[in-house]
């Protein structure tokens, strides 16, 4: 077994950004698999938890922009989401709810482990005194700005799954 | 993956490949820390009912520690099989140690959603290689330090 350096924080500019890349697939998941969900509802159905995941997807895309231009900044590739959509439709059969409360389920998990990977991110940004390429300064800002929307989609998703 | 998380999974690997208790110096070894870190660590995986330490033998996990020690080599899997395969990197190993500490379980059970991991994973954990055995990357492997 080789040697790890235990609990090791972000110091360069190539971790950084692997782990910006990492964060633009999450986004991606989130995307593909909320336009699967919205494509598999029937909207007259229910109109609310249409609106619900076309939202979402449509702040994935955002979050996806906004990631995408820090590491640009780095002088990284982004990562090809129609690959990572490929993968989603090649493994969606064996992973998708079975119904509606199995849909809000698994957009709360979504909203939950984006806002968790940002605040593990922001954490350990912060706790690095390592320089990096980006400003400082403008990449915490964007990274908390995203974790403060992943955190109020927790809250719209548990709503509604509160309330039906 | 949190600290204690980081030592389950490595005293789980060393007793797995010494069929036996992991003796402190292995496991300070493979964790690249001081004895009395390991020690200190060790005390605290004790106390919560985690691992037990023999004396001039080493430490063996309880059953719920190799329950969590299992779910952490499985987190580990995910992180090296999506490093490899969905974002090609060559490095995957070197990566994934360093990145293992920031990754939390639940951002890799989503990445864990694209990847095509084999039912017997963790089992498939090769020590020597550190990394999975099943794990077919499509560059030229890279050698183990």
């Amino acid at each position: 077994m080789v040697a790890v350096s235990v609990s090791q924080r972000i110091g360069s500019d190539d971790q950084l950004a692997r782990l910006l890349q990492i964060g633009i697939v999450l986004e991606e998941v989130v995307e593909a698999r909320a336009h699967h969900h919205y494509r598999g509802v029937d909207a007259e159905l229910d109109a609310e938890i249409e609106a619900l995941l076309a939202d979402a997807a449509e702040e994935s895309a955002d979050h996806r922009e906004r990631l995408e231009s820090l590491i640009a900044g780095l002088g990284v590739d982004s990562v090809p989401f129609d690959e990572i959509e490929s993968l989603v439709d090649a493994r969606y059969g064996r992973t998708k709810p079975e119904d509606f409360d199995g849909i809000l389920y698994d957009q709360l998990c979504n909203e939950e482990t984006a806002y968790k990977f940002y605040d593990d991110l922001v954490e350990a940004i912060e706790a690095s005194d390592a320089e990096f390429s980006v400003d400082r300064e403008r990449l915490l800002e964007t990274l908390r700005t995203i974790r403060e929307e992943e955190a109020e989609g927790v809250s719209e998703v548990t709503e509604v799954m509160e309330r039906r | 993956m949190n600290t204690a998380d980081q030592y389950l999974k490595t005293i789980y690997v060393v007793q797995e490949q010494e069929d036996g208790p992991a003796s402190t110096g292995s496991i300070a070894d493979a964790l690249d820390v001081s004895p009395a870190s390991a020690n200190e660590m060790i005390g605290k995986l004790e106390e919560r009912g985690l691992a037990e330490h023999e004396k001039y033998k080493g430490v063996r996990l309880t059953d719920d520690g190799i329950i969590r020690a299992r779910d952490a080599l499985q987190t580990y899997c995910i992180i090296e099989r999506f490093l490899a395969n969905v974002l090609g990197v060559e490095e995957f190993r070197e990566e994934a140690r360093e990145l293992e500490a920031v990754i939390d379980d639940t951002v890799a059970d989503r990445l864990d959603t694209i990847i095509d991991r084999q039912p017997e994973c963790p089992d498939c954990f090769d020590p020597e290689t550190d990394a999975c055995a099943c794990l077919e990357v499509a560059m030229a492997p890279v050698e183990s330090e």
